[in-house]
Formats: structure tokens, sequence, C-alpha cells
């Protein structure tokens, strides 16, 4: 690349600053925190003291995992037919896909309690009709379903804005060189949305498995994901910012390790959009 | 282009209609104290918990409002929801107040601290309302540092539709009988508490054989709950998700005005007592407004107005022995002395014994 002009760089100030002060700054401290004590003396023991945080670790990156696959297994064929519309009808599609982000994730979560709950709309309607109730609120399941719903436009979009910009002239060429409809799915269509789907698929795991909000209204705050002990700790004073930096730290690499597991796997190089 | 003026003005209607609700008309006080205007244009940072002031719903005073009104004073007001975010805020140091009003044990703490300003309550006009049995408490033994606010017990809720009277204990709580249909604290003091008192323990104890054998308590009670819980109780309570739960005594009466068919109780092993006071923190920058504040607090109207909207016991002698009070000799909140179960505050703990039951706590949520 050549030397940057005098004025692209001036452009590229303000974010340079904000990410400095919103970005670097805390990542720093973040990192002293963990490797200090609460005078700030150098320590191990913050990282040492993290293994009984190792279930729920766990069970943070499991959800995380099962939240990400629905997402996608929802999301990768709405995106396909989504370019398949009308032009007029994609834009309606993307406004619908969109709606709920308009209102705040927290008031969509609660929201779901007074569907799940044992007195909620799903119950009240199977117990009207006859049926026995569901238990829903409460379990693995309904924190999944939380993820689903809260994450998934963030799935829907890159991969929709990566598909719609597929040459039809490509799948025009595979059809003329003998291609099925299953082939020209395989070979052409999932890979060049694969930029798409990884970026989708970090931009879901990353918030899942880090979530606190969800878990706690609908899984009952009965056993923490680790984003529950990181704000649980924040919460109860300052001698505890040194061990919950430690987890966010930890957590921060298993997140790093889980995406470079995860592209290295996709086997595409040029992939890499946003890991 | 006429169609999209049209619209502009309708959106702005609208908006207008919105807004047109919110109206408040101030109130003509009759004031005993004096409050000059000498200190008009100036600020007054105050810090409480949410939902703690009467603020203008319900066509109820505005008290800030009304401050402002009569002193010419600007109070920006902020809320925290728990002591420590309080503490954490103001041991940070990032912003200063000059009221803030914490609970017992953490006034206590922040003394101990040298974090509170002194207050001369003889300076006070009102002072003289607030009952003496609210005088002289532990954590401000000699009346220095704090004027009571309010005062509140915990007892527990529970749904006669929806089970039998349960035994009046904390025991109930752990009772295979409400599995999954019961409720408890998802902060520690008040969760730890209702194991202590079945343990029959000291609420302050410094023994770790005591915390663990609570922890233990909690540990078995796990299974049985429904969740841990703090405002969700309101909710749950309300719509019959949750059959019985612990929660404030003023709270329930709250509840209780969205589904009346709740009861509540104070279990006969005892429970905790609170009393939550207005201070000055050291850092104040503007003492004498927040003298008239804390004056104003403890106007008998203000006081009255605050009680009925904050629902907590009133240490307030003009409020509790005014018979238009909608709380008026009200048997929850101001229970007859042979009623009145075995009460214990939360003192402040020695920050090794309170790492100590956190680190428990933490274990039993991650059970």
């Amino acid at each position: 690349m050549n030397k940057k002009s005098f004025g692209s760089r001036l452009v590229a100030a303000p974010y340079l600053v904000w990410a400095s002060i919103f970005v670097i700054v805390p990542l720093v401290m973040m990192a002293y925190f963990a490797f200090t004590d609460s005078s700030g003396v150098f320590t191990l023991s913050n990282i040492t003291q993290i293994g009984k945080y190792k279930k729920a670790f766990l069970v943070s990156i499991l959800y995380a995992v099962a939240a990400t696959a629905i997402t996608l297994l929802i999301s990768y064929p709405m995106a396909y037919f989504m370019t398949k519309m009308k032009v007029s009808s994609q834009r309606m599609v993307m406004i619908i896909v969109m709606l709920p982000m308009w209102m705040n994730f927290l008031i969509r979560t609660y929201s779901w309690i007074s569907i799940l709950a044992n007195t909620g709309i799903i119950n009240t309607f199977l117990k009207s009709i006859g049926l026995k109730p569901l238990h829903l609120i409460n379990t693995p399941g309904a924190v999944i379903l939380g993820m689903v719903y809260d994450f998934i436009p963030y799935m829907i979009l890159p991969i929709y804005s990566v598909m719609s910009k597929i040459d039809n002239s490509l799948l025009e060429a595979a059809a003329d060189l003998g291609s099925n409809a299953f082939s020209r799915l395989r070979r052409v269509i999932i890979p060049l949305s694969m930029p798409g789907v990884i970026s989708g698929i970090t931009m879901v795991f990353v918030p899942s498995v880090s979530t606190f909000y969800i878990s706690q209204k609908l899984g009952g705050n009965k056993n923490w994901l680790i984003g529950d002990a990181i704000e649980y700790l924040f919460g109860a004073g300052p001698e505890y910012y040194n061990v919950a930096s430690a987890i966010s730290l930890i957590l921060m690499i298993l997140i790093l390790l889980c995406l470079a597991v995860m592209s290295r796997f996709s086997g595409d190089e040029e992939g890499g959009v946003i890991v | 282009m006429l169609k999209r003026f049209c619209s502009l003005i309708l959106c702005m209607a609208l908006i207008c209609a919105l807004f047109s609700g919110c109206g408040y008309k101030s109130r003509d006080l009759k004031l005993e104290g004096e409050y000059t205007k000498d200190f008009a244009g100036s600020q007054l940072n105050v810090y409480n918990w949410g939902e703690y002031i009467s603020d203008g719903s319900y066509d109820m005073m505005d008290v800030n409002r009304e401050f402002e009104r009569v002193t010419g004073i600007h109070v920006n007001y902020t809320t925290f929801e728990s002591n420590e975010t309080m503490y954490s805020q103001l041991k940070s140091g990032g912003v200063s107040y000059d009221i803030i009003i914490p609970s017992d044990y953490m006034i206590e703490r922040l003394i101990n601290e040298d974090m509170l300003e002194k207050i001369d309550v003889s300076k006070l006009h009102n002072y003289g309302y607030i009952y003496d049995n609210y005088k002289n408490l532990f954590y401000d033994k000699n009346n220095e540092y704090s004027v009571p606010y309010n005062v509140g017990m915990v007892g527990i809720i529970y749904n006669p539709t929806m089970i039998d009277e349960p035994k009046h204990s904390w025991k109930s709580l752990w009772d295979e009988k409400y599995r999954g249909m019961s409720l408890n604290f998802s902060n520690p003091r008040d969760g730890f508490m209702t194991a202590q008192m079945i343990l029959g323990q000291d609420l302050n104890t410094t023994n770790k054989a005591d915390w663990d054998a609570a922890a233990n308590l909690l540990k078995k009670g796990k299974d049985v709950l429904q969740s841990y819980v703090m405002d969700e109780i309101y909710g749950k309570m309300e719509t019959g998700e949750a059959a019985i739960g612990p929660y404030y005594a003023g709270d329930y009466l709250t509840m209780l005005e969205n589904n009346e068919d709740l009861e509540f109780f104070y279990p006969e092993e005892g429970t905790n007592i609170f009393v939550d006071a207005v201070c000055v923190p050291k850092s104040v920058k503007h003492k004498s407004e927040a003298m008239l504040y804390i004056d104003f607090l403890l106007e008998p109207e203000v006081a009255l107005h605050n009680a009925e909207y904050i629902c907590y016991a009133s240490p307030h002698r003009a409020v509790v022995e005014n018979p238009e009070y909608t709380y008026y000799k009200n048997e929850i909140l101001y229970p007859d002395p042979e009623d009145m179960p075995p009460v214990q505050y939360y003192h402040d703990i020695d920050p090794e014994i309170r790492a100590y039951y956190e680190n428990l706590w933490i274990d039993l949520k991650l059970y």
C-alpha cells in the first residue's frame, strides 16, 4: 500500500481516537486487573482460582454453540430465499427481520417470560384446550431460545448481503456445465457465501457465550453462565474486579480459540472477514 | 411536498399528545421549616434507591419538583440499585453527591471509613418527628451522621389460591410441597439470612463454620426453588407464576394492589429489620442546600407522600399517627409489639468474613 495521505489519516482519526479510548484502554485495564490483586501487586492467583468456574465456562460454550447452530440452520435458507424474491419483497422481509431490533433486547427478553411462563401465553392456551401444560421457562431450552431470538438478525443480515452479491451468471455457468441444483448449492453458493456465514457465526456466538441477562431471566438464575458470574462479581464490589477481569480475559481467549478453530474447519482462506 | 408536510404536522401533534398527559401541578404545601431562597440557582446532587421517592405519579407529590419550587435549588436526582453499587460509586470518587440514602450497615461502613460528613440535627427544624427508637442505633450511636428515612422488615409472601397456608417459618421455602413454586433472594446477604434464621444464628456471625452451615442449607434448598429473584418477584407473585417467596414487607403491599389474593407473614424464627437513612458524604459540595433538603424530606406532608408512595414503614411520628395515612395502623408495617417477630439488623461485616460468604454464595450459584 502507498504512503497514506495526510487527508486520509485525518479522516481515520476520529475512529482511531474512539477505538483507543474505548477499546484499547479497557483491554489494557482488564489485563492489568487480571494479573494484580486489589492493592495493585502482581499475582497469578486470579487466574489460578478460575478452576471453579470450569463448569460455567463449559455450559456457556455449549449453549452458545447450540444457539449458533440453530440460528445458522434457520438463517441460511432464509437468506437464500430472500435473494430469490422480488426486490420490493426483499426490502419488506428485511424490515421484518430488523423490526425486533428497534426495541431494546432486554425488553424483548423480558417479554419471553410472559410467553414461556407456567402462567404464560403458551401454557394458558394449552390449558384452555384441555392439554397438559408444558414446563418451558427456567430450562436450558428457554435460554437457548432467548439467544436465538435475540441474535438471529446478526446471522441473517451478513449471509443475505453476501449471497445477494453472488453473480447469477456463475450459477447459469454451473448449470450449463451440468451441475444439478444440489451440486450448484454445494459447489457454488455455499463456498461463495462462506464469508457471510463466518461473520454471522462470529456475531451470534460471541454475544451468546458472554450473555448474562437472558440466562437469568429465562433460566431461573439458579446456575450461572459465565457471563452471569462476571456480572455478579463486578457488582459485588471493587475487591472483585480482579477475579472478574481474569474470568473475562480467559473468556476472550476461549472465544478467540473457538473462532480460530472454526475458521480452520471452514477451510476458506479468504473467508476471514471478521476473525 | 404537501403530503409530507401534513404527515410531519400529524407526527408532531401525536408527540405533543403523548407528552401532554405528563403535566404536573404543584401543590400548596403547609411547610413547618423555613426554606430560604438564598441558594436559588444552586445545584443539589441526590443519590437514592430506585423508586424511593414520591415522583409525581399516581397524582401524588413530586418531592424534588416541590423542593425546587420552594428553594430555587436545582435537584440532580440519580438512583442506585444496591448499597454496594452506591458504595463503589462513592469510593471511585468520579462523581460528587450531596445527599445519599444508604442502609444501616452501609452507613456503619461509611462512617468507619470516614466517608460521611457530620450533620447537626439540632439545626433541622423537623428532626423531632423521628421516633426515639430509630435514634441512637448501632450504626450511628450519637445521631451525628444520619437521619432515618424508611424502615423495613423481611417476611414471606404467599398465594393462598395456589397453596394452603404454609407454616409460618423460613423452612417453608425449603418445603418439598412447593417444589418449583418457591423463590428466594438472589442477593447473598438476604439469601443467607433465610438460612441463618432457621439455624438460629446471629446474622452478623464471624464464625466461618456458621456461614458454611448456612451455605449447606441453601444448597439443599436450591433444587426445590423455582428461582432466585429480586424485583422479578413482583411479576412472579402477582401473576401466580410462583406461590411463595420472601421479600420486603412494604413491597408486599405494592403487590397486593395488583393481586389482592396475596398473603404475608413474618416467620416465627425472626427476621431482618433495616433502616435506610439520609446521609451527607464527605465529598459534599453543597452542604447548606443538603441540610435544607433533609429538613424538607422531614416535612410531615412530604414524608406522608413518600410513605404512601414507597409503602415502607415510616420512622416519622406525624405520618404514623396520621389517621388519613393509607397504612395507618397497618398490622404488617406497624405490627403490635406482641406480634413483632424477633428482629436483627445487618451490621457491617469484616471484609475477610464478607469475602468468605461471598465465595460460598458464588459456589452455590455455580453448584
